[in-house]
């Protein structure tokens, strides 16, 4: 059966070739440190499982060190000029599309196709994973189309791609690294403390009150943590559960839904869910780190007011 | 007895990020903290911390889309985005948006959510095209308004997302509302919890489809907010340099 492993062998390859790509730039000062990140983590990816929970935390603690010793650079060689990617784009035309939207169309149709036809029970592919092996299956008939098509240089996919990820550098990592902090905030009972705060300041008498607070409350424990899947237990059982559903009667779907609902406006405001927020700011490049949460919290918080009205308004029917 | 050193971790975070100092050590110094303080000993947090690295690391799969990305790009992947857009007199950037969040949204209501993202689909392609609708609507971007343009593709990708992937019933965030509750002896099916995520997605759709015809408004004026002074140094950049190397430092 084709599983996550399969592609972190997968992506153990890219990251080597992260790795590889660096090596060749001579134009990056910095080179080396690039290239021992990358290894570091094409080494994670392949050999992860055995290199033991001490292994792996001293792993990470040599890729932190990298990161923020400031090791790693970036090059000035660009493999086309502007001019000679205008010319290419005009020479090959909307075609060039093609390779692009394989990925996301192998995933699409892939992933239908396994899910409404009688290939789930043939069990070729691990249930939990199916669109991420389908994007990884896209990735590598995009890669072969554009060879066989582009025919270019043999490195060429190397080098293009070790461009791209030394620009998004160290953030490529930030949201696993984040994952991780949960998982040692989880292990220091970070939340039965937030939830035994919580629980102190309800408001009593209020029904409006207790709905805004259950929905601030998820907000601001999304933006601490990242993401609200680990404020969504705490909040349900400090109030959602407690006052709004057995003292005041609250239907639970609304409850846990738009209590979910409301958390998620609180992923758009942080920079914690890194993922989302801070590395794509690295991947368009942009100027400021906190450019897309700060075009995002103009949503967020119209989007709020309206969850907490659907709460208040469709919970108590 | 309550034990609130712990917490001291989130305020490190928080003062971390705050300062600027690198996200990673951040992070990693928070992690090590907080173990510390919640009674782990050293060896304990390392091997946590670890554990925790390795169990997540599917959530660094997407990245083996970059050498694709990468490659098309050296053939001109990005000038055909904005090419596309230059053909179509009535494409904006604000609708061109709206139509991606529309899609976003149902595609993830499908439980289709990694078939775009920004690796996948807004860097390579929404970004640039947003950014070629800008330019039609507004002559040469500024620094600011072309900076607002890119993070406003990023934002709408998020926002179709955290707003449509609640709709499927098999998402893991449903999964867990279902979970949590059953431990309170509250029995909902996943569909029960799913149909409650409508109202909240119409909301989004019109909130940020509203502030993306705000943002069509804002580019179609000539001087946006009074153009706002230094400036000036950039606007002759070509519009062309969207992927490449960053202006060097003494430029501004």
């Amino acid at each position: 059966m084709i599983n996550l492993h399969w592609l972190y062998v997968l992506a153990g390859a890219v990251f080597a070739g992260f790795a590889a790509g660096s090596a060749r730039d001579s134009t990056n000062p910095k080179r080396w440190g690039n290239v021992a990140f990358w290894s570091l983590l094409a080494a994670s990816f392949w050999f992860g499982d055995l290199l033991g929970d001490i292994g792996n935390g001293i792993l990470v603690l040599a890729i932190v060190a990298i990161a923020g010793a400031h090791l790693q650079g970036r090059g000035s060689k660009e493999s086309t000029s502007n001019e000679e990617r205008e010319n290419s784009s005009t020479r090959y035309g909307n075609k060039l599309f093609l390779p692009a939207l394989t990925i996301p169309f192998t995933a699409f149709v892939g992933t239908l196709l396994f899910n409404y036809t009688p290939l789930e029970g043939t069990g070729l592919i691990d249930p939990k994973a199916v669109t991420l092996v389908l994007l990884g299956v896209g990735v590598i008939i995009a890669l072969i189309v554009s060879y066989v098509w582009l025919r270019p240089l043999p490195l060429a996919a190397v080098d293009e791609g070790s461009r791209l990820a030394n620009s998004i550098g160290w953030a490529m990592v930030l949201p696993q690294m984040l994952a991780s902090l949960g998982v040692i905030f989880a292990a220091a009972g970070i939340g039965t403390t937030i939830g035994a705060i919580v629980s102190v300041i309800i408001p009593q008498g209020s029904l409006f009150l207790a709905v805004l607070l259950y929905a601030l409350g998820m907000v601001a424990f999304t933006m601490i943590m990242g993401n609200a899947f680990a404020a969504f237990p705490v909040m349900a059982a400090a109030i959602g559960v407690p006052i709004l559903i057995h003292q005041d009667g609250a239907n639970p779907a609304v409850i846990g839904a738009v209590g979910m609902l409301s958390g998620f406006c609180g992923t758009l405001m942080t920079p914690m869910a890194a993922n989302f927020n801070i590395v794509p700011a690295a991947l368009l490049e942009l100027k400021n780190q906190y450019g897309v949460i700060k075009a995002q919290i103009p949503t967020a918080i119209p989007l709020l007011i309206a969850n907490v009205l659907i709460l208040y308004f469709a919970a108590f029917r | 007895m309550i034990d609130y050193w712990p917490l001291l971790g989130i305020a490190l975070v928080v003062i971390g990020f705050a300062l600027r100092f690198n996200p990673l050590l951040v992070v990693a110094v928070a992690a090590i903290v907080t173990g510390l303080l919640g009674g782990m000993p050293f060896a304990k947090v390392i091997a946590t911390l670890g554990h925790g690295f390795n169990e997540n690391r599917y959530v660094s799969i997407l990245w083996i889309v970059l050498p694709v990305i990468g490659l098309l790009e050296r053939y001109g992947l990005q000038e055909r985005a904005r090419a596309l857009i230059a053909a179509m007199p009535r494409a904006t950037a604000g609708r061109l948006l709206i139509v991606y969040l529309g899609f976003r949204q149902v595609l993830s209501a499908l439980g289709l959510t990694s078939v775009a993202g920004h690796p996948q689909t807004v860097r390579p392609l929404v970004a640039p095209m947003a950014v070629a609708a800008a330019e039609k609507q507004h002559g040469t971007l500024d620094e600011d308004t072309r900076e607002r343009v890119k993070a406003m593709s990023a934002a709408t990708d998020n926002v179709g997302l955290f707003f449509g992937e609640d709709i499927f019933i098999a998402i893991a965030s449903i999964l867990l509302i279902q979970a949590s509750l059953a431990n309170f002896g509250i029995q909902l099916t996943p569909f029960q919890l799913s149909v409650w995520a409508i109202p909240s997605a119409v909301c989004a759709f019109l909130i940020h489809g509203t502030r993306l015809v705000l943002l069509d408004r804002a580019l179609s004026r000539p001087s946006p907010f009074g153009g706002g002074g230094a400036r000036s140094a950039t606007e002759g950049t070509p519009s062309t340099s969207f992927a490449g190397p960053l202006p060097p430092e003494g430029e501004e």
